[in-house]
């Protein structure tokens, strides 16, 4: 069986550990604590930490415009009343389902794979979706009564229209917002004493001991911790399926051809983890490298996740091929324009760079020797990132911009300030990101404890 | 006369206590607030002098003391001028209405607008003294309650901050006394006042003729001069030709079958286009498959609203129109036209099937001439008429209504000399703008300042007062006494809605300093000169108060006269047709001849076949295109009798090829705000000697782009059919065509909600709808739209309520051209409202599909779940919220809408719920007809019906019931309350069947 090349790597993969050899409780705890309380922040870091302050100087700047001028510095009009800020609101909800789906479900499905990223895919999930929430705010024209969006007892008696999707919107994003906070700080609680505890700089053994909630890891401290996190996994569960197919709702209950599809749903949460996976790859690859992580976040870790960008490719593959199949068989004439109006209209060349990022190119993944190469992972996983943003182009944009008048249609440029905001929440996220690296474990200390004597009795059985 | 102390508002800080004459004999009757009535000798002074010396003056250096002063008294003086005021002589509101101001509610007053000096009756609508919106006056032969465009955006021009606001020396602040003094001076001068020259537009005001005659009387020497870029020169000279002397032509279109017009759009522009377009309307009134409807044929170069409405449209050089006008002569057996130079470029069997058709239709036919055509193709257009026994049944001629019918353009030549040979000392120019439009081969702009005195009555401090000494504000129309002539003779009195707001004078004020009659303001010029006509009316003052209040003089519209045509029409041979590339001047379809640049509505008003705003182009055809290797926004330089000019192209389907149509009116560089820098100016290649019609133009590609800002950038239909058209055969055939995919039981989940009283809905008749744009200037000022200019216009953010869409079906050649007015459709299950997180869009108990302002987030989510695409989104903040003088033009019963807010048609509700109040207040139920949309009321083809569809009897329930009623997206099951009529078109089946052949 084994003789090929191919049947070894795929055996080796296979077999692949998830923790590399001859780590005990100790050098875990060491290597991981280390990079928040030891190491000074290499040269990286801040050249990191400074593009993505930059961006996020951009992005205050470009806001405050916005917030002076209002929604006119963009180029959304009438017909495309919905551009950047929605793609990118979209994008970047999707973009969170990953840290969700893995430690959430793999959590309840008991993927032990799933410890080394899942703190880092939760860090992910929390940063994008305060990324996301920004752009329903922003887009409004004006976002200083958004607060009207929220059910609340007003003089007026006025309620929300609890018939707009945009109205469940409001639950399903700050639901899924408090649920991951939650969750990924319930995560990090045993984490944070064990900085407090090693925590030399007495202002950090402060804000680590008051952000510690006095965890001192007793058996009660550790069964209650055990059953908030399995409660919380089991509410977060449904949140991977509900926000999506809510974000997709905004879309399908629209009459707008192209939006109007019974589809959306399932193909949004399959495009949602897909994308969360590409931006996982494209994170931990370089984490993983930059702070000699190899042990724990394994050659398996990347195999496993390439295998789901490939699923989910396939299953958004199929999504697209529906589309245009229900567009012909409805023989619905609005239906069919749309569709030919995305292949060979004035915007047919982002629906064929779409094709190529989001179908051809993940293609490659069916190969064994490319899902072992982390560069090749790493490439794929940022053509699926830019491939899923304009995804969502597609669909708002060229939807919008020819539907069913043709006196209405019109052609949708983003202005600079699009593209300015756009990159500005690239630099929150960059920025939240790289502080979070420097401030907090990474990688789950006690998971990976755990798993070190999970090893252990492995190998002495 | 409470209301008007309160008018006053807050009395300055330097003035005194009344004065102890105040209400005595010597006082005027009404007074325009406490100050006035006061009338101390400070007030006296400020009124002279709204503004303190140098305030006006952008160039005066001021020192920082010097400013702080200028400021103080400038805010003390806020009090008087912050408030409207009403005039001080006694005018008339319209028909049954209380005569003193009620706080909220409107006053109505019959006045008139002028265009080129032809008068159309309007109604202004005034609020607390402040006139908000012009609508058509029903009284008035011209107007039948309809209003265009150009009267509509009135208003806009009345409250523009940009009108000059005081008189203007040498660059210097003058003031009237100085300038009565420096006029009397001149006059007396060595030359004395026989070189005193008078330039105007044309004048039709009978009392102004009647002044400017007695001071030519007065005054030897002096001479009149009347001018227009517009000209109807060759109307004038084409009456000449054919019966010797200068008539006025009418048209009776309600009793025309078959209309051909040569390059002519009488039916939205021209002396009583609303009127025509209204006859030609209640023309194409399809009630039932048997109906009859008349036949227009249009055969013209430039594509116009009157040949979108054609049944059969005939593109041909304008220079070739001539040649087609003599070929139908000869073959309707006018024998002595001579035949046309070269061979009519129609195809064969039209001019015999349209002779053939006129002349079945003998008497009731009209052949219509455009006035750029030259003299002779109306004069054989007269005798075609005549032949076709179309005198006194649909044309008949009166005398001219014009004061001093002439030829213009060669007065203006005279002119011209007489000031080049130095014989004009004193040059008054009452209106126009000739620095601008003078044809640019006459050089006018150098020769205006070689005249020693000159002087110029003006509302903008524009290109001519520029060039002259001395510039006076010109009061606006609605702030003046006069009176002008309609299209049949009627004449309007003109009166004032409000006091000038800055101080402006009229024609009749300054005439009034020449004739020494300076003491004797313009409300009694006008009064008296109609007490001397009407000797006869027993009490004047009964008759002169109805006047005013009906807003025309009864019986003044000029009596048919017996005309002859002279023999021998067009018998000399004509020249041989020109060759080369031929140039054709129009007037700009919104901004007519640069008059209105500065008025935003206007700019922004889609022109009706282009959808441009904001531009004038060079117009092609798309062959004509194609050999010139030209596209759409592309700057071109146009060369033309040695003069160039750089022009945006549009290629525009229709346009007859080897022709380039320049639109006159732009490149205007001392407009305003508004309308400086925007466009090209036509006029610099514009000569004296070819004011319409030139050939040997050429065009040279400059490489460069020159966006334009179109509302609609997509012409086909794509096969949806949002306009559904047959031909009256077809209809006659299959009387449901339009209503082929309906469904009579639409699939719904939920039960149909039951509306209790009214239903409002509206019915639009595309049979009838010219695409003018009126409704979407009357709409505009009705609803307080904003104007967002250019440069959003091109990303597509214009906020109209309402517009018309614009179709082409067919070749590029030769296009039908269909338009369709949309505003909000007020859908049954509206996409709109679900969408909606807060709720800011909801449905009325009455069916209205309302929205909320104050809710509005501005998701905008309800804009793109709209298939009708008709809401409109503030972007930015479009509305003026800082300009002081626009304030007072506000509908006051509708929001002026903030930054971040959805908006849209709303029905008017606004006039709803008023005409509802008045009705439960009087405990009687709505009637029919009662509540009038702004868009309904000016529309001149009366194609927008609005009312009740609860009532099986009202007018627009009726003609829902019409087998050609159709939803516009029926199939999206929105189920809209407005709905349209299908367009039908009437074809002369020869040659239908010749073209289908």
């Amino acid at each position: 069986m084994a003789d090929s090349p191919a049947d070894k790597l795929a055996e080796k993969m296979a077999t692949a550990p998830i923790l590399g050899p001859g780590h005990d409780y100790a050098s875990v705890t060491d290597k991981i604590s280390a990079i928040v309380l030891k190491r000074r922040p290499p040269k990286w870091w801040w050249a990191g930490f400074a593009i993505g302050f930059a961006l996020l100087m951009i992005f205050l700047y470009a806001v405050t415009y916005l917030l002076l001028v209002g929604t006119g510095i963009w180029g959304i009009m009438i017909p495309v009343g919905w551009g950047f800020a929605i793609i990118n609101f979209v994008w970047w909800i999707g973009i969170g389902h990953a840290g969700t789906l893995i430690s959430a479900i793999l959590l309840l499905l008991r993927q032990q794979w799933r410890t080394s990223i899942n703190r880092f895919a939760e860090a992910m999930t929390l940063f994008a979706v305060a990324c996301a929430g920004m752009f329903p705010l922003l887009h409004m024209g004006r976002p200083w009564l958004a607060y009207w969006m929220f059910p609340y007892p007003d003089t007026m008696k006025m309620w929300p229209n609890f018939r707009s999707p945009l109205a469940w919107d409001v639950f399903a994003v700050s639901t899924y917002a408090t649920v991951s906070l939650l969750f990924w700080f319930v995560g990090l609680l045993p984490d944070l004493a064990t900085l407090r505890d090693r925590a030399k700089n007495p202002v950090a053994k402060v804000i680590y001991g008051f952000l510690a909630m006095g965890w001192r890891g007793s058996a009660v401290h550790w069964y209650r911790h055990e059953t908030a996190s399995l409660l919380l996994a089991g509410l977060a569960t449904p949140l991977v399926l509900s926000v999506h197919t809510i974000v997709s709702f905004d879309f399908a209950f629209g009459i707008v051809p192209g939006w109007h599809a019974t589809i959306f749903p399932p193909y949004f949460v399959a495009g949602a983890i897909y994308a969360g996976f590409a931006m996982v790859l494209t994170l931990s690859i370089p984490v993983r490298k930059v702070f000699g992580l190899e042990d724990f976040i394994t050659m398996r870790h990347l195999d496993n996740m390439g295998k789901v960008l490939l699923a989910t490719a396939l299953i958004v593959g199929y999504g697209y091929m529906m589309e245009a199949f229900s567009a012909y068989y409805s023989s619905d004439q609005y239906e069919r324009f749309m569709i030919l109006n995305r292949m060979f209209g004035p915007y047919a060349g982002m629906y064929w760079t779409l094709i190529l990022c989001n179908i051809v190119t993940p293609q490659f993944l069916w190969f064994r020797k490319v899902r072992s190469k982390v560069g090749a992972l790493f490439a794929i996983a940022m053509v699926v990132n830019l491939g899923m943003w304009l995804e969502r182009f597609v669909i708002v944009v060229t939807s919008l911009h020819r539907d069913f008048l043709p006196s209405s249609w019109g052609m949708y440029y983003p202005t600079r300030w699009d593209f300015a905001i756009f990159f500005g929440t690239i630099g929150l996220f960059v920025t939240l990101l790289f502080l979070f690296i420097r401030f907090l474990p990474l990688i789950s200390i006690y998971e990976m404890r755990a798993l070190v004597s999970e090893e252990e009795k492995k190998a002495e059985g | 006369m409470d209301i008007e102390k309160n008018h006053g508002g807050k009395t300055g800080g330097e003035m005194t206590a009344p004065h102890a004459d105040a209400g005595e004999a010597g006082a005027p009757r009404f007074w325009r607030g406490l100050e006035e009535l006061a009338d101390t000798p400070e007030f006296r002074d400020h009124k002279e002098n709204e503004f303190p010396h140098g305030a006006n003056d952008p160039d005066a250096k001021l020192n920082r003391r010097e400013l702080m002063k200028v400021m103080a008294a400038s805010a003390a003086f806020a009090g008087l001028s912050g408030c409207t005021k009403l005039p001080t002589q006694k005018i008339v509101p319209y028909v049954r209405q209380p005569e003193e101001i009620i706080p909220g509610k409107p006053l109505f007053y019959a006045t008139a607008v002028t265009l080129g000096g032809v008068a159309t009756g309007v109604l202004v609508e005034s609020h607390m003294a402040r006139p908000t919106k012009v609508e058509g006056n029903p009284d008035h032969t011209a107007s039948l309650g309809a209003a265009d465009s150009f009267a509509q955006a009135s208003v806009l021009g009345l409250y523009d901050p940009d009108r000059s606001r005081a008189e203007v020396h040498d660059g210097r602040l003058g003031s009237w006394a100085e300038f009565q003094n420096e006029l009397s001076l001149a006059l007396g001068g060595p030359s004395g006042a026989s070189g005193l020259r008078l330039l105007t537009g044309t004048i039709t005001s009978p009392s102004l003729g009647d002044q400017i005659r007695s001071l030519l009387s007065q005054i030897s020497g002096a001479k009149w001069v009347q001018y227009e870029s517009v000209t109807r020169d060759n109307v004038r000279q084409g009456s000449q030709l054919a019966f010797g002397e200068i008539l006025s032509t009418v048209y009776r279109v309600e009793q025309a079958d078959v209309i051909l017009t040569l390059d002519s759009d009488f039916l939205t522009a021209g002396p009583g286009s609303l009127r025509y377009a209204r006859e030609f309307a209640r023309k194409r009134r399809v009630e039932s498959a048997d109906s009859k409807m008349n036949r227009l044929y249009a055969v013209e170069s430039t594509p116009t609203s009157t040949g979108a409405m054609a049944d059969h449209r005939l593109r041909l050089r304008a220079s070739g129109i001539e040649g087609f006008a003599r070929s139908l002569a000869r073959e309707l057996g006018l024998n002595t036209v001579a035949a046309p130079a070269a061979a009519t470029q129609a195809p064969a069997e039209w001019i015999p099937a349209l002779a053939r058709d006129l002349k079945q239709h003998s008497g009731a036919s009209l052949v219509v001439a455009g006035e750029q055509q030259p003299p002779v193709v109306h004069a054989i257009v007269h005798a075609i008429n005549q032949a076709l026994g179309n005198f006194d049944k649909t044309v008949y001629f009166t005398e001219s209504i014009e004061q001093s019918p002439s030829n213009q353009w060669s007065s203006m030549g005279e002119l011209a000399a007489d000031i080049r040979s130095g014989s004009v000392t004193t040059l008054l120019v009452l209106g126009g703008n000739p620095a601008y439009d003078a044809p640019a081969d006459l050089g006018f702009k150098d020769l205006l300042s070689k005249v020693p005195f000159s002087a110029r009555l003006g509302q903008y401090e524009d290109e001519t007062s520029a060039l002259c000494h001395w510039h006076i504000p010109e009061a606006h129309e609605l702030e003046s006494w006069g009176d002008a002539r309609a299209y049949d003779g009627t004449v309007s009195v003109i009166q004032p809605l409000i006091a000038p707001l800055y101080g402006g004078k009229s024609a009749l004020e300054l005439l009034g300093l020449l004739s020494g009659k300076a003491a004797k303001s313009p409300h009694d010029v006008v009064r008296d000169y109609w007490k001397a006509q009407k000797t006869d009316e027993p009490r004047f003052d009964v008759f002169w108060e109805k006047t005013l209040r009906d807003g025309v003089v009864a019986g003044t519209a000029f009596p048919a006269k017996q005309v002859s045509l002279k023999p021998g029409i067009g018998a000399e041979p004509p020249a041989a047709a020109p060759q080369g590339l031929e140039i054709v001047f129009r007037p700009d379809p919104t901004i007519y001849d640069g008059r209105f640049a500065n008025n935003g509505w206007l700019q922004e008003l889609p022109k009706p076949l282009t959808k441009l705003t904001w531009d004038a182009v060079a117009m092609l055809s798309p062959k004509t295109a194609a050999r010139l290797g030209l596209k759409s926004e592309e700057a071109v330089e146009l060369k033309y009798q040695g003069r160039t000019i750089v022009a945006p192209v549009w290629v525009m389907p229709g346009h007859a090829d080897e022709t380039v149509t320049a639109f006159l009116g732009y490149g205007r560089t001392r407009a305003g705000r508004v309308g400086t820098g925007t466009g090209f100016d036509a006029g610099w290649i514009r000569t004296y000697a070819a004011p319409w019609i030139g050939t040997g133009l050429e065009i040279r590609r400059t490489g460069d782009k020159w966006p334009l800002a179109a509302t609609q950038t997509h012409n086909s239909m794509e096969g949806r059919e949002p306009i559904r058209v047959a031909t009256l055969d077809e209809y006659a055939k299959n009387p449901k065509f339009a209503q082929a995919e309906a469904q009579e039981n639409p699939l719904s989940l939920y039960p149909d909600v039951k509306y209790e009283g009214n239903a409002w809905g509206m019915s639009i008749d595309l049979n009838s709808c010219t695409g003018c744009g009126a409704c979407v200037t009357a709409c505009q000022a009705e609803n307080n739209i904003a104007v967002v200019g250019k440069t959003e216009v091109i990303i597509g953010r214009e906020m109209h309520w309402i517009r018309v869409d614009r179709y082409f079906e067919g070749d590029a050649d030769g296009p039908n051209t269909y338009h369709q007015p949309l505003m909000c459709v007020h859908c049954e299950d509206a996409p709109c409202e679900l969408v909606c997180p807060v709720a800011a869009t909801v449905h009325s108990p009455e069916g209205l599909n309302e929205m909320v302002y104050n809710r509005c987030v501005g998701t905008r989510y309800c804009s793109n779940n709209c298939p009708y695409k008709v809401r409109r989104f503030n972007f930015r903040l479009y509305s003026d919220w800082d300009t002081p003088s626009l304030f007072g033009m506000r509908n006051p019963n509708v929001s002026v809408r903030s930054r971040g807010v959805m908006e849209k048609c709303s029905y008017c509700v606004q006039r709803i719920n008023a005409v509802k109040i008045e009705a439960e207040k009087q405990d009687r139920p709505l009637r029919d007809g009662e509540i009038v949309t702004a868009c309904q009321q000016t529309c001149p083809s009366e194609a927008i019906v609005f009312g009740n569809i609860n009532d099986p009897n009202s007018k627009v329930s009726l003609l829902k019931a019409k087998n050609r009623n159709y939803k516009l997206l029926e199939e999206l099951n929105t189920r809209p309350r407005t709905t349209y009529l299908a367009k039908l078109r009437n074809p002369n089946p020869e040659i239908e069947k010749a073209a289908g052949a």
